[in-house]
């Protein structure tokens, strides 16, 4: 193994509803994708809804077992779910018997960390997402945004290689959401990561994200692969820049083409 | 951003408490109607006293039952056999129920089995039952267990399959154990139903305590209904059974505040 990938994708296909092996019966959600990651890179799969992005990103989570191709990463093959790739997903993965705090400290126990470490710890990241003062707070008495936010503090305190994120902005408000990605940003920056972020949002993909994928409309494929060459810094100023600007226009076209397709496809 | 939508952790106290007493007593004005016409029936000659005997003659007889010790000795002997069979249920019931969620070969036996055990009548079995446990406590235990074990086994068994995956998934990615996942992440999510389960078969619980103690005992408040219907005692035989009624309605509301309590992270409705 060499340092030099995060993620490597090697012809997967992935068939729903045609049992373990069927890729000749059910629906095609991936069709021979191939996709390389490299080592701390943030990395965002765009596509039009129903593309197999999430699908991809079940795949490398090991949530769901690859039927044909691979994926590796620095660790070897992935064939289950590891706290060396943790997941937030899109909603409601809380854990709704739990504070915020508990939630948050329950990736750092199962790590045996000693508790007041990891109280510590959880603490830091409930601050860090601005839910300070609900730590005490079980998440039916929080708003969808605050939730996911929690979410996203439980994962990023096991600091873990590999981030996945399941569109986790995507129950957010403008505003908080605006927020989030600059935190997010600022954090991997701080404690360099792989992460796959999957959005539907193109402005999202651009800020965020060094290299960008675009999917095909079902069966998925990795359609272009986009450098977004903005540099480490993201801010304010990033959404005024004019690479940005074309950027999005260029990378909106690409997604727009799919769409259509997707919708021409009977969906 | 901090403060906004976080809901008062309890309800506010004090003030309410008049508001509250007239709640309770509108909530259980059916009965009184109920125990009013009851009475009047008698009193008016549509239904023979003798049949059906008045509130009042009930009441003085169930002071003598209460001041003999009667009652109390009794009700003693069917709530602990009636607490015995619906704990060791609750027990192995979800045991069965979890391992059937996430065991595909122990469901595919087990299955059929409650499937067929739950609509079957438990009291039928009590001739049988008897030959095989005696007389004594343990066949009224085992038939208790037995009626209350389906509805447990089911409730945990639906929970448990009813467990949102992307909850399972997020503890599995923050490094869970298939262990833990069952016992911190499947046991909890799925004890609102599990819970609910428990309060039928509670209920259950009674129904098969009273019918067993029926036909099968020398003691119980089944048998004392049974012994004093036999010896014609209406007035004291309708106490018992009232008497049954109320620890049962008692039992309920207390496991009730228990699964408040139990559920307290859930949405307040």
């Amino acid at each position: 193994m060499t340092a030099d990938f995060g993620i490597k994708i090697e012809g997967v296909s992935h068939a729903y509803g045609g049992g373990q092996s069927g890729l000749a019966s059910g629906t095609l959600a991936l069709k021979q994708t191939d996709l390389l990651i490299g080592h701390h890179e943030f990395h965002a799969l765009l596509g039009p809804s129903g593309c197999g992005k999430s699908t991809l990103l079940y795949l490398i989570g090991g949530f769901i077992p690859v039927q044909t191709g691979s994926i590796s990463t620095q660790k070897g093959p992935v064939t289950a779910p590891g706290p060396d790739r943790s997941i937030v997903f899109q909603n409601f993965a809380l854990f709704p018997w739990k504070t915020v705090l508990e939630n948050v400290m329950y990736g750092l126990q199962k790590k045996g960390l000693p508790e007041a470490e990891c109280r510590e710890i959880a603490q830091a990241h409930i601050k860090l997402v601005q839910l300070g003062g609900f730590e005490q707070a079980y998440p039916s008495q929080l708003s969808g945004g605050m939730q996911q936010r929690a979410a996203i503090a439980r994962t990023l305190a096991v600091d873990p290689d590999i981030l996945l994120m399941d569109e986790p902005f995507g129950a957010l408000d403008a505003q908080t959401r605006r927020v989030m990605q600059e935190e997010l940003r600022m954090i991997w920056k701080k404690r360099p990561k792989t992460v796959v972020f999957v959005t539907h949002d193109v402005h999202e993909a651009v800020f965020l994200a060094d290299r960008i994928s675009i999917m095909s409309a079902r069966p998925g494929r990795i359609e272009h692969q986009i450098d977004t060459g903005l540099g480490p810094e993201r801010d304010e100023s990033t959404l005024t820049d004019r690479r940005f600007v074309e950027l999005g226009e260029q990378i909106w076209r690409l997604v727009r083409e799919q769409a259509v397709l997707a919708s021409r496809g009977g969906l | 951003m901090a403060g906004g939508d976080l809901r008062p952790a309890s309800a506010t106290a004090g003030h309410g408490s008049f508001v509250e007493v007239v709640a309770v007593c509108v909530r259980y004005l059916p009965l009184l109607i109920m125990m009013a016409v009851w009475e009047l029936a008698g009193r008016s000659g549509l239904v023979s006293q003798q049949m059906l005997p008045g509130v009042g003659a009930i009441a003085a007889a169930f002071f003598d039952l209460l001041q003999s010790g009667e009652l109390v000795i009794n009700a003693w002997r069917s709530l602990s056999r009636a607490a015995a069979g619906l704990g060791l249920a609750v027990i192995i019931g979800m045991a069965i129920g979890l391992l059937m969620a996430t065991r595909p070969l122990f469901r595919n036996v087990i299955n059929p089995i409650v499937r067929i055990l739950y609509p079957m009548p438990k009291s039928a079995l009590i001739p049988l039952v008897m030959i095989w446990f005696g007389l004594g406590d343990a066949s009224k235990i085992f038939l208790i267990f037995l009626g209350c074990l389906l509805p447990v086994i089911v409730s945990a068994y639906h929970g448990a399959r009813g467990v949102n995956p992307f909850v399972i998934w997020s503890a599995t990615s923050l490094g869970a154990s298939k262990e833990e996942v069952l016992r911190e992440i499947i046991l909890p999510a799925a004890l609102p139903d599990i819970l609910a389960g428990c309060r039928t078969a509670l209920a259950f619980s009674f129904i098969l305590m009273v019918s067993s103690e029926f036909v099968i005992a020398k003691d119980g408040l089944g048998f004392l209904i049974g012994s004093l219907g036999d010896g014609g005692n209406y007035p004291a035989m309708f106490a018992v059974i009232l008497t049954v009624a109320g620890t049962g309605f008692v039992a309920d509301r207390l496991f009730g505040s228990f699964v408040n309590h139990c559920l307290r992270w859930k949405e307040q409705a």
